[in-house]
Parts: structure tokens; C-alpha cells; sequence
């Protein structure tokens, strides 16, 4: 049989592709819908914390950091408890990263505060000594991109079916919402009410001063996403 | 496999421009690496190119330079040049298949340089080995769909009936990156579904613990059919014409195909041991990685045995070198992989040092060596002149041997040391260590990984180099002087 498709590139193609093809259509289509249900208390990402998970992208925060807490006692002592598939459902795309050169960050935001992330972002040997991580100065100055963030969240809400505009119940018990607007123009002004909190916790004047201008430096974009890790 | 062929005038201009390729980007690609690798050991380095220079900007470069620049081109280059000797067929001989190849080619660079820009400028999707935005993986479609044309068109017009295994390992390649590829990067564009926003931005089809199943499905198997079936395909071609001897079974030659074709696809679980995805499908991805052995072990010592008889041209000639440590290095890596895939081995491997010391000596010591040593064989042939230097070859070859031992013996023990402090508690049971701890004891052993990459990356200079004196300084050969096994090679 072997021999005789040797001889016949098609049916050696074909023959190919059904052997490779196997193993993807058993393993991962049966999981697919059971793995997207949210647990209970997680909500979509505002669309500035959307706007700093861009920036975590664009840095490639993931190449050291993982957001990923393994069922051991070791993982959860230091890192909180363990991660539930359902935490993960608005995450497009997952971060669980491939290598810790630095700490899990999945529940970062549980323990970390905005002015912290404010210094150790700045220079992290300031904070940490011997950190190998790089300082992210730039971010100070660089301006988040408010409207692509805007543009993903519409975009998720209209093609996922993501809870925007949604009451969901948290673990206490109490009920969030998270708004998106219709237009930009409102989102935009969410945005910056949200940033004037985060803004309030720093002390970096020119950020402070870009905030109260109107503008949004992707400092802050970032914080609000770390510390919407918990 | 004889050694002489009869004289087909074979059109090897395709498999030329991808020789370029290749250097070019193993140059760029791994020059970031060791730039990167030193970064680790020494951070003051990050600041050097401002936003641009930060580890976390550069590595993603890194990984598609030499991954989708140095072995993909690679792949490609001897494509073009194995491809039309098996099947006994000449470019030439059809106008069709030579603009494609052309066409071909320029698409790839085009995509390659636009990848290399839109890193450099933080536009990623973050998934790894798959980070180029969607406007860029529509061109790396066409310029695979164009390869699929050339690799089919030249099947069609075949003198030799019998597919070659060469062959096999090509179609394997075309067809599985193929499919891991297009499901991998299904995104929506965001610009055209709201209207807003920059217009190459895009989301992911699949959310959380499904896109990292889909992810970790592709990424593995990423390192299948790029880092080894197309690699096999070279062995299988260049070890036998090199040595002048026939590959030494053919059963196994069948076995170790099917055997890699209907395995490898499972084992893409074994990197979320212990993560969210349902129980089962990590126990079938441990399971399978360890029967993965099997078929890597298969071709390797497939190939080991065709130098049976004939181990003194190990001693005599650096090309047989560099294969057979070549599939050394394939031994170790595919039996280091499967025992990282153990569940409780994982529990300490994973997300450590360990993991990059066992891609590297994958990379390194199996992909790395047997391109160079593809392209030494080719370079005479497609130039007409001799290689330049063998003595040359021989520096480079221990250079990097001992780059790639520094690299993954220095991982090794970085990677342990780090996974085993992670977990160490105190007699009352809490962490000895605070994570910082765990970095700080790591610097020496980035040190030795950082010089290790140096060494490989001289050798990497050293192969351009001969490579470059032997097209433009080496000694003119006749036809006849090339119908030979062994690559002409100048004694200095
Ligand atoms: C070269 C690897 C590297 C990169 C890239 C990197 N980090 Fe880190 N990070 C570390 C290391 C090492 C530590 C531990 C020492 C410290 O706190 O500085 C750390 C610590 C942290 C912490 C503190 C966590 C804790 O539990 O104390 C945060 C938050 C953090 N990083 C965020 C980021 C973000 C955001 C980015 C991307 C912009 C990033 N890191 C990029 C290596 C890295």
C-alpha cells in the first residue's frame, strides 16, 4: 500500500493530511464550549483596561511573566489561589506566557497598588535591587490608543456576544456593569473619568498634567489593567 | 541514491536567492539572540535603542527571525534545489514554475521584512510563533500557497515516478502548516467590524483556555513541521548524497513518517500541564510525547546507520560532521522533550530555564547544524566552484559544538535551580524564597548561555563568510568535478 501511494502524490497528500488532521479534531473541538463559560465574577475589561492590555501586548510583558497559577501549594502561597478556566473567558488572546523570568501577574492586582506599579514600572532596581526587568519609561510619555481598545470592545461585544452593558453578579453578590457606550466620543469620556482615578493614586506630575489635559499615557492604561488582575 | 546523476541541467536560480536569504536572516536573527541572551545576564543593556531595545520588544524578532527568516528560508532554499534532483525534472523546463518561484520568493522577503518592521514597532498578537498581525498572515498564505504550487507543479511534471522520502517529509511540511496556521490566527479585524481604531488591529476568534489549546495545538507542532519534518527531508537527501552511501532502511524510513505523521499532532498538550484545559487531554499530551520517541529515534538512527562502515569520513569531512552531530543533537532533544512532558518533571521544568535549554539544543545542534551543512553541500552546486575553506569549516564546527554544550548545560542547571526554589519551604512550611532570590542566583549561568550564543554566532559569521569567499573567490569547477559525492573542498 505504502509503494503504491509513492506513486500517487494526491493520495499521499490526502492520506497525509487525514493522519495530521486526527488528533486536532478529537482533542480540542469537544472542550470548546465547556472552556468559554465565565466563572462567576468576571466581567468584560473596561476599555481603558483593554487599551493597557494593548500596551502589555506591544511590550511583550508575556515574555517573562506568565498569568497562569498552577494547583500547587508552592504557586499559591506566593501567588494567590489557582487559576479557574472560566477567569479566562474575555481574554482574546490568552497570556499565560511560556516563561517566568519574572512572578505570575494573574492576581497581581490583589496585591500590588497603583503607585507601586507607578515606581516599579519607572525603574524597577528602585523597588526590586538585583530586578532584571527592563524600566518602561516610555510609557510615561507615549499616549494609550483609547480608540482601538474602543474599537475591540465593540467588536467583541457585536461577533462574542461579550457582556457589555450587562448586570452581572459578582462573587459577594453585589451586581456590575461594565459601559460601552454607542459612540467614541462618549466612551472616550468614560475613559477619562477612568483614568483620573488611577491618575490621582500617581504622582508622576507630567502624567498627572497629561490626564488633566484630556490625554491618556499609556502608564496609566497599563495600571488599570494590572490592577484589574485579581 | 548513485552518485552520479545524468547531466539534467538543473535551474537552481530559486534555490540561489534563498541561499541569500538564509545567511542574511541567521545573521540577523541570531544576532539578536545573543544580544537578548546577554540582556538577561546584564540589563543595563536594555536601554541602548530606547523603546526599541527592551528584551520584550526584541524576543519576539528573535524567535520569528530565526525561525520564519533562517529555517524557513532554508527549507525553501533547499526546496528548490532537492526538490528538482529527486523528482528528475529541470525548473527550466517549465516558465510556469520559474516565474512562481520567483514570484515566490519576493513575496517572502516582502512578508519578512514587514514582520521584522511591525515587531520592532510592538504591532504583535502576543500568540507565540504567530504574532504577525492579519494583514501580514494573508501574505505568508500566499507566499505558502505559491510554494504549495511550485512543490505540486514539479510532483506533475516528474520523470522519477516514485516519490522520494524527501518528498515525503516536503508534503507533510506544506500541508500541516497549512491547516495549524490558518486556524491559529482566525481573528476578526476590529477597524472593520466597528468602524474605529488602527485598521491592522485584530481579536482572536477563540477566548482564554481554548485559544491556548489552539495556540499550544499550533505552536507545537510548529516545532514538528518546521524545526523537523523539513529537516528530515534534508538529512534524507544530503547524508546519503554526501557520504555516497544508501540510506540504510527503508522500513524504517516508512515507519518513523507514519509513525511522526499520527503522533505528533497529540503531544501539543504537554505544554498545559497543570494549566485550565480539561484533565485528559493533558494525560494524552504527556502520554504521547513519551511514544513520540519512537519515530524520532526511527529516523535518526536511521540515518546514524547509513554511515555504517564508513565512520571515517567523520574524521575526514566537516559536513559529515555536522549531519551526524546534527542528528545527535535530534536524539537528545527528542528524548529531553518527552521527560519534560512527565507530569511531575513538568511541575519543575515548567516556566523555567529549562525549556529554552531544550528548544536550543533542538535548534542549535538538529535545525541549525544541518541547514549549514545543507548549504555547504549546495553552494558548489549552485555556484561552480569550490567551497573555500575546510579548515574554516572545522574552527566553525567546534565553535559552535561547544556553544551549544555551554548553552543547554548552563539552562539545565539554571532551570532546576530555579524550579526547585520556587517550591522550597521552611520546616514550617512556608517559601524559602522570595522570587527575586530566584533571579539573582540565575546571573552566572545567563552569563555562560550568553556566551555560549556568542561561540554559535561566530560560527554563524565564519559559515557567511566561507560562503561568500567560496562564490566569489573559490576555484572554478568543471561539470564533471561536481558529479562527485564528497562537496569539492579547497584543503586550507
Ligand atoms: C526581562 C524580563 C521581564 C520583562 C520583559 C518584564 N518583566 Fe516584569 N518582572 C521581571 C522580574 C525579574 C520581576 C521580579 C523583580 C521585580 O519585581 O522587578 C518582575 C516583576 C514584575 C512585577 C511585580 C510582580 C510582583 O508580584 O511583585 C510586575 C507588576 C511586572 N513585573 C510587570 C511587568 C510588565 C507590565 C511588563 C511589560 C511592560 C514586564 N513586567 C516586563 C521581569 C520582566
Amino acid at each position: 500500500m505504502f509503494h503504491w501511494l509513492e506513486e500517487r502524490p494526491f493520495f499521499f497528500a490526502v492520506g497525509v493530511f487525514t493522519v495530521v488532521s486526527f488528533a486536532g479534531l478529537i482533542e480540542i473541538l469537544p472542550n470548546f464550549a465547556e472552556a468559554s463559560r465565565p466563572t462567576v465574577g468576571t466581567k468584560p475589561y473596561s476599555t481603558l483596561e483593554l487599551a493597557g492590555r494593548h500596551v502589555y501586548i506591544a511590550d511583550s510583558c508575556n515574555a517573562c511573566h506568565s498569568q497562569l497559577i498552577r494547583p500547587f501549594k508552592s504557586e499559591t502561597d506566593r501567588y494567590g489561589m489557582y487559576s479557574l478556566s472560566g477567569e479566562y473567558a474575555y481574554d482574546r488572546p490568552f497570556l499565560w506566557g511560556s516563561k517566568r523570568a519574572g512572578p505570575d501577574l494573574h492576581r497581581v492586582g490583589a496585591y500590588r497598588t497603583t503607585d507601586w506599579h507607578e515606581n516599579h514600572m519607572w525603574e524597577p532596581v528602585s523597588v526590586v535591587p538585583g530586578s532584571i526587568m527592563p524600566a518602561y519609561k516610555h510609557m510615561f510619555s507615549n499616549q494609550a490608543d483609547i480608540e482601538t481598545a474602543y474599537a475591540e470592545a465593540v467588536t467583541v461585544n457585536k461577533v462574542f456576544n461579550v457582556p457589555y452593558n450587562t448586570n452581572i453578579t459578582m462573587r459577594d453578590g453585589s451586581t456590575a456593569n461594565v459601559k460601552l457606550p454607542a459612540t467614541y466620543d462618549e466612551a472616550k469620556a468614560d475613559v477619562l473619568a477612568e483614568a483620573k482615578i488611577i491618575a490621582s493614586g500617581m504622582k508622576n506630575q507630567d502624567v498627572k498634567d497629561a490626564v488633566e489635559r484630556g490625554e491618556i499615557p499609556q502608564i496609566v492604561a497599563l495600571i488599570a489593567y494590572l490592577n484589574s488582575l485579581k | 541514491m548513485g552518485g552520479n546523476q545524468t547531466p539534467l541541467a538543473y535551474d537552481y536560480t530559486v534555490a540561489r536567492l534563498f541561499l541569500y536569504a538564509t545567511i542574511l536572516f541567521g545573521i540577523i536573527g541570531m544576532t539578536i539572540g545573543v544580544f537578548i541572551a546577554f540582556q538577561m545576564a546584564f540589563p543595563e543593556l536594555n536601554y541602548l535603542f530606547g523603546e526599541y531595545g527592551t528584551f520584550s520588544r526584541l524576543r519576539p524578532i528573535h524567535t520569528n527571525g530565526v525561525a520564519f527568516g533562517f529555517t524557513v528560508s532554508g527549507i525553501f532554499a533547499t526546496w528548490y534545489y532537492v526538490g528538482q534532483r529527486v523528482l528528475k525534472v529541470s525548473m527550466a523546463e517549465s516558465p510556469f514554475l520559474m516565474v512562481v518561484g520567483k514570484l515566490h520568493f519576493a513575496v517572502y522577503i516582502l512578508t519578512i521584512l514587514l514582520a521584522v518592521v511591525t515587531l520592532f514597532a510592538g504591532i504583535t498578537t502576543s500568540k507565540e510563533y504567530a504574532e504577525l498581525e492579519w494583514p501580514l498572515d494573508l501574505l505568508v498564505v500566499v507566499f505558502w500557497v505559491l510554494w504549495g504550487v511550485s512543490i505540486f507543479g514539479l510532483i506533475g511534471i516528474r520523470r522519477e515516478r516514485t516519490l522520494y522520502i524527501s518528498i515525503w517529509y516536503y508534503i507533510a511540511t506544506f500541508l500541516a502548516v497549512a491547516m495549524l496556521f490558518l486556524f491559529n490566527n482566525m481573528a476578526v479585524p476590529t477597524a472593520l467590524v466597528s468602524g474605529h481604531g488602527d485598521w491592522y488591529h485584530s481579536v482572536s476568534w477563540y477566548a482564554g483556555t481554548n485559544d491556548a489549546l489552539v495556540q499550544w495545538w499550533y505552536g507545537h507542532n510548529a516545532v514538528a513541521f518546521v524545526f523537523t519534518t523539513p529537516i528530515v527531508a534534508m538529512i534524507y537527501y544530503f547524508l546519503p548524497k554526501e557520504s555516497g552511501q544508501a540510506v540504510y532502511s527503508y522500513k524504517l524510513s516508512l515507519l518513523s513518517f507514519w509513525g511522526l505523521m499520527f503522533v505528533y499532532l497529540w503531544a501539543g498538550g504537554h505544554h498545559l500541564i497543570y494549566s485550565t484545559v480539561p484533565d485528559w487531554m493533558q494525560t494524552m499530551g504527556s502520554v504521547f510525547s513519551i511514544v513520540l520517541i519512537l519515530p524520532s529515534w526511527g529516523s535518526a538512527i536511521n540515518m546514524l546507520l547509513t554511515m555504517k562502515g564508513e565512520w571515517n569520513q567523520l574524521q575526514s569531512n566537516p559536513l559529515i560532521k555536522f549531519m551526524v552531530l546534527g542528528s545527535t543533537f535530534y536524539m537528545l532533544s527528542t528524548l529531553e522533550g518527552p521527560i519534560q512532558a512527565i507530569k511531575s518533571v513538568n511541575a519543575l521544568a515548567h516556566f523555567t530555564d529549562w525549556i529554552p535549554g531544550h528548544v536550543h539544543d533542538g535548534t542549535l545542534g538538529w535545525v541549525g547544524f544541518m541547514i549549514i551543512a545543507s548549504m555547504y553541500h549546495m553552494t558548489p552546486r549552485l555556484f561552480k566552484r569550490e567551497l573555500y575553506s575546510k579548515s574554516l569549516m572545522e574552527t566553525q564546527f567546534w565553535l559552535q559544538t561547544i556553544g551549544i554544550v555551554l548553552y543547554f548545560s548552563s539552562m539545565w542547571i539554571a532551570g532546576i535551580t530555579q524550579g526547585m526554589m520556587w517550591r522550597a519551604t521552611d520546616e514550617f512550611g512556608n517559601l524559602s524564597y522570595s522570587f527575586i532570590d530566584t533571579v539573582v542566583v540565575l546571573h552566572p549561568y545567563y552569563t555562560v548561555r550568553a556566551i555560549g550564543g556568542l561561540l554559535y554566532l561566530t560560527g554563524i559569521f565564519i559559515w557567511a563568510y566561507n560562503i561568500y569567499k567560496t562564490i566569489t573567490d573559490g576555484r572554478k569547477l568543471e561539470d564533471k568535478e561536481l558529479n562527485v559525492n564528497r562537496s569539492p573542498m579547497s584543503a586550507n
